[in-house]
């Protein structure tokens, strides 16, 4: 029954898919066959296979790009970023929950309230206040704003997961001589792991594939990979051969990444926008 | 005894909430307010002179050529992308919700441009307008690869459309499915037994059972396309003259280019009203939906 229902209409949509999937990938075909092409044969036939291959875009590209520093700034800034914003936020949606206070409750509002904001509507006077602290040119300087953006959104999502946590746990710890640090350390914040997850996947693709607060905050020597594209892209622009060699280096490393951990990703993304 | 008490909840309360409060005031609250502050002010960003103009940056907007073409193209790309990307998302969702074989394989695929930049995605799709649709025109012979893609405003216009589907469709996609694989077997056998065609399932029991996927999806589309930034200055820059710049662009150029900086906050500000009334409206009809469910 299921292999002749299977044989007529399921067919015909598997091929129809499969067409779909074809017209989604002809971008990426684009980009990577014409990385390995000589500029000339780009201008001669961009639709062509690569005849001969060549290396050589890549190996100048990594060069001028300097890739392995754009590369470590955004590997750094991504991982440091997630990590903290983890941290700070699961520990303040925690007090939230477990100590609704009005002061709390405010706080809190405040938090969901500003996720509202988009960050062109106060990137202007981000930066006066960023350069009064001596927030700029630096990669700490940038993390302290991710923890400033990150924090509204991520707090969101614990201070709903952490509801769903029953409290007799956390009560028969304290009864046992647990200190309340102990109680989240040790108990609360394993609890909170599949709420974890999402929170560093989703804030991993905003934070690797963010260019305007990097753009704005980061001077010249410092470069995430974003940064150093752009900077690229304007000093080659229409030298075709090394830009698709840029840009295909660009992409990598997070196309890797999805492809790695694509049903936690998806899972991920499906939970904190259903939420969300 | 109890004042100790008392004390050590307040470090508590500081330890757990301190450091998030502390990065979110300096970082978002500050500006935020500082911001409605200089809207008021003719300032160049650099020097300490602030020059007192009262509501003269917001007479000055509403005159401003530039920032209303803006807000009629954004408002545009917002109606064409919400609702086509929307249509791509469903359709591939409602065919990935069928027992083809591939369909780990396909929703991968579609979902994959969503998690690179959208800087990134709008160089890639700079040099498929310019070489790649040329070289497969020459091919094929079809005219509509050989228009002049981001060299004619309409063309341009529908160029970042384009982009921003391919980049979105699999997001929402995903939403969908999600909701897909929820509504009950049993009602569409019931269905097809009372002799109801496809057609008449997808429009009477499949789409009102999705109804509050549909609210997520459409209203996360809109605010994607009402703050679209990336895309659009790594594809056109906003050009062919200015013809696609967005809000959110040309508030960056007023400030970091025209050095406009009081200017620019007053822009944020109007930018920041109408961007907190189509999020509110979204929170809103989600919470809403979470009521019923």
């Amino acid at each position: 029954m299921e292999q002749s229902r299977y044989r007529g209409t399921t067919l015909i949509l598997e091929i129809i898919g499969v067409l779909l999937a074809l017209v989604f990938l002809v971008p990426f075909y684009f980009l990577v066959s014409n990385a390995f092409k000589k500029y000339g044969d780009i201008l001669l036939d961009s639709a062509a296979l690569p005849n001969p291959w060549t290396v050589d875009n890549f190996t100048r590209a990594w060069d001028i790009m300097s890739f392995p520093a754009s590369f470590m700034n955004s590997l750094i800034i991504t991982v440091t970023t997630i990590i903290g914003l983890a941290v700070i936020s699961s520990m303040a949606a925690y007090r939230m929950v477990r100590h609704s206070s009005k002061y709390n409750n405010l706080l809190f509002a405040v938090f969901v309230a500003a996720m509202v904001i988009p960050f062109q509507s106060i990137m202007i006077p981000l930066i006066t206040v960023a350069a009064n602290l001596n927030l700029t040119n630096s990669l700490s300087g940038l993390w302290f704003a991710y923890m400033g953006f990150g924090s509204s959104m991520t707090i969101f999502l614990y201070h709903g997961f952490v509801k769903s946590i029953p409290l007799e746990i956390e009560e028969s710890a304290t009864v046992d001589g647990c200190s309340p640090y102990g109680v989240f350390w040790r108990i609360v914040f394993p609890l909170l792991k599949p709420m974890t997850v999402t929170i560093i996947i989703l804030n991993s693709l905003w934070v690797w594939n963010d260019f305007l607060l990097p753009d704005l905050m980061l001077g010249e020597g410092q470069r995430t990979i974003p940064l150093s594209t752009y900077a690229f892209f304007g000093q080659y622009t229409k030298q075709w051969d090394l830009a698709l060699a840029g840009l295909v280096m660009g992409v990598l490393p997070i196309l890797i990444f999805f492809l790695m951990l694509q049903r936690h990703i998806i899972e991920g993304i499906t939970a904190g926008s259903v939420k969300g | 005894m109890k004042s100790s008490g008392w004390s050590k909840s307040w470090i508590q309360q500081i330890v757990f909430t301190g450091p998030a409060t502390v990065a979110f005031a300096i970082i978002v609250a500050l500006p935020f307010f500082m911001g409605m502050y200089y809207s008021f002010f003719d300032w160049n960003g650099v020097s300490d002179n602030l020059k007192f103009v009262g509501l003269g940056n917001f007479t000055a907007i509403f005159q401003d050529e530039a920032f209303i073409n803006s807000f009629i193209f954004t408002s545009k790309f917002t109606v064409a992308t919400v609702i086509l990307s929307n249509l791509v998302g469903f359709i591939l969702a409602l065919l990935l919700t069928q027992p083809v074989k591939s369909r780990n394989v396909l929703r991968t695929i579609f979902f994959m441009p969503n998690v690179i930049g959208g800087l990134l995605l709008g160089f890639i799709w700079q040099f498929i307008f310019i070489k790649g649709f040329s070289a497969v025109g020459e091919k094929t012979g079809w005219a509509l690869f050989n228009l002049p893609w981001l060299g004619d405003e309409t063309t341009a216009f529908w160029g970042v459309v384009i982009v921003t589907i391919w980049s979105t469709a699999g997001y929402l996609m995903v939403i969908y499915i999600s909701a897909l694989i929820n509504v009950p077997k049993d009602l569409m056998e019931a269905a097809s037994i009372d002799g109801a065609t496809a057609m008449q399932k997808l429009r009477h029991i499949t789409v009102p059972l999705i109804m509050p996927a549909v609210t997520i999806a459409l209203f996360l589309a809109l605010s994607w396309s009402f703050k679209s930034f990336d895309i659009i200055l790594s594809l056109t820059k906003g050009g062919p003259y200015n013809s696609t710049q967005s809000v959110a662009l040309n508030i960056y150029t007023e400030a970091f280019q025209n050095n406009n900086y009081g200017l620019g906050t007053a822009k944020a500000l109007v930018f920041f009203v109408i961007v907190a009334i189509i999020t509110s409206l979204q929170v809103w009809l989600t919470k809403s939906r979470e009521v019923q469910a």
